[in-house]
């Protein structure tokens, strides 16, 4: 991680409301960016001399959601997404994740793919790290040059790794359940 | 001379080539599991390649969503099923990081052990399957003699030959029985003449470097842009490796081992006097060096086992903590990436609390590699399009998960 606090401050000058959280204590310490900043946060790290993240490892996306109604009253959060981006530094040799809180769905329209900008243009990585993403997790990655599923077959309904996710009952008359 | 219009030599002049798909795959035998390739040709060249995968897609991370830490271990065997070994490996130093488990001494350098003879099996086939992809029958068979040897080996030690499941949450699941380590010596010691024999059928064989030299070349700020690991991203010359680079739960393991990362520095490779010369038509990033790291690799990987050997053999302490197989999991999340042969292998996990983790995550080497194969394949000639794939030594069971 870079080092102590005096980073956070000095990325919290720079960008103010667009860095909304922070956990430089956690295993992996991490920052939250607000969606509008994304692009603009990462071009930052990866470029800044100190810093120099210029290594994508993972992008992936958790889906807090507990369908159990139960169960949920316990979770402790509400329900949403979270994108995790885990960045490394070749030069510096210090890691970082970057995280972006989603709504589950966009405007709360069931059915419809929340949206982050892509950056794509910052790590080439991310391009088809996040055709993943998209693809089981359900997220819209706006500006993206290629959003296609990649694991799933292009014509596969919903995406299987939401809480919610029900199995279609059957694909090309093959029987899934 | 005039030429007439029905001159036969016209026609030779006149032939157009139209644009065409070809379809490579999903079950071309030099794909390396199955992968299909779409290629748009112009006659014999490239100009663009599409990469379809998925067919290997076995839902790992959603199943791994539904099962305790231990028992998602045989999951991640079948990840990269060359390197199961590594692939467990990965796992349970994650899961360990998240529990903040210590490890003891002699269960670390059985990890070594294991590990690095897993990286020479898995570098064996890297090796001999791509010369497969170049049209060369024999050098497989001379790689898979002596992988057999190894699988025998691991079989004596867990009982499986592919899907072992033998590192584990804390350790490994038994120690290592008696007088294998003798065994172990007594294989790498007839094992280390026939890498001359590789390199006298791959390494300077005039019509290898003919296929590779030169051959894909990738750049290191394409390498790092694209998120490439392992032999891959050194073979464009970027000094990392994540056994000595890693986090310190996993670098830890190779504390006091005198190794080199295999990359080239001014033309040479660490120790490279002892091995075939780096040939003039090379270019650094090209599928030769890719192939000519994996084959350092190798002979660095017999001397990491030999140092482990005498480490394993003094350690003291059990192999293996003991855990319950439904250990709660403390909440939060945790991140972890080692250096399995193909690349950095990563894993992802989010825990509730409960002894079933919230989100599993496995990021795969392969697939980065995989994803620059469009910006490789651009402009060369189909014939070349398996030279550079197979360079990449990709696993389509990791890519796919």
């Amino acid at each position: 991680m870079p080092s102590g606090p005096s980073f956070y401050d000095s990325l919290k000058k720079k960008f103010g409301g667009l860095i909304t959280g922070e956990n430089l204590t956690a295993l992996d310490p991490w920052i939250e960016v607000a969606p509008d900043g994304l692009v603009e946060v990462c071009q930052y790290l990866r470029d800044e001399p100190s810093l120099r993240f210029n290594f994508l490892n993972c992008i992936t996306c958790v889906d807090y959601f507990e369908p159990d109604e139960k169960k949920a009253a316990k979770t402790g959060w509400q329900p949403h997404l979270e994108m995790v981006y885990h960045l490394y530094s070749l030069p510096n040799k210090i890691s970082l994740v970057v995280k972006v809180m989603l709504p589950r769905w966009k405007d709360d329209v069931a059915g419809e793919l929340p949206e982050v900008p892509t950056v794509s243009g910052v790590w080439s990585t991310a391009d088809w790290h996040e055709r993943e993403t998209y693809d089981l997790s359900g997220i819209r990655f706006v500006g993206h040059p290629n959003l296609r599923r990649i694991l799933c077959p292009e014509d596969w309904v919903g995406h299987p790794l939401r809480k919610d996710y029900e199995m279609p009952l059957e694909y090309h008359g093959i029987r899934n359940r | 001379m005039s030429i007439e219009v029905d001159d036969p030599r016209i026609i030779e002049f006149d032939v157009r080539t139209d644009e065409m798909l070809v379809n490579m795959g999903p079950q071309h035998p030099s794909t390396h599991g199955v992968l299909r390739l779409v290629l748009r040709t112009d006659g014999e060249i490239v100009s663009e390649t599409t990469p379809h995968l998925g067919y290997l897609h076995r839902c790992a991370e959603k199943i791994g969503e539904n099962l305790t830490p231990r028992q998602f271990i045989p999951y991640t065997d079948r990840m990269d099923y060359l390197a199961g070994m590594n692939m467990n490996l990965g796992w349970a130093l994650t899961v360990e990081k998240l529990m903040k488990l210590e490890i003891p001494e002699k269960a670390k350098h059985l990890r070594v052990i294991i590990a690095e003879l897993n990286r020479v099996a898995s570098h064996l086939v890297g090796m001999g399957a791509y010369g497969l992809d170049l049209g060369t029958f024999s050098p497989f068979l001379y790689a898979f003699r002596e992988r057999e040897k190894i699988l025998d080996l691991f079989e004596m030690v867990c009982g499986a030959r592919l899907t072992y499941s033998y590192l584990t949450v804390g350790g490994a699941t038994h120690d290592l029985p008696q007088g294998w380590l003798q065994k172990c010596e007594k294989f790498l010691k007839d094992f280390e003449p026939v890498i001359a024999e590789c390199h006298a059928l791959l390494t300077t064989n005039s019509i290898f470097i003919k296929r590779t030299a030169g051959i894909g070349v990738m750049s290191a700020e394409m390498a790092i842009d694209y998120g490439c690991t392992g032999p891959v991203l050194r073979g464009s010359g970027v000094d990392h490796d994540l056994r000595r680079d890693g986090e310190e739960r996993y670098t830890e393991m190779y504390d006091g081992y005198a190794f080199e990362v295999i990359v080239e520095k001014d033309g040479h490779y660490p120790r490279d006097h002892q091995y075939p010369a780096v040939p003039r038509e090379a270019i650094l990033g090209d599928c030769w060096h890719r192939f000519y790291v994996r084959m350092l690799e190798v002979v660095q990987a017999i001397d990491l086992l030999r140092q482990a050997f005498d480490r394993y053999s003094t350690a003291k302490g059990p192999h293996s903590l003991s855990l319950k197989l439904g250990e709660k999991l403390p909440k939060g999340e945790a991140y972890l990436e080692t250096e399995a042969p193909r690349g950095q292998m990563g894993f992802y996990i989010v825990s509730d609390g409960t002894s079933i983790p919230w989100r599993v995550r496995a990021r795969s080497s392969c697939f980065c590699n995989l994803s620059v194969t469009h910006e490789l394949c651009r402009g060369v000639l189909i014939a070349d399009v398996p030279a550079i794939v197979g360079s990449l030594d990709i696993v389509m069971g990791e890519i796919d998960r």
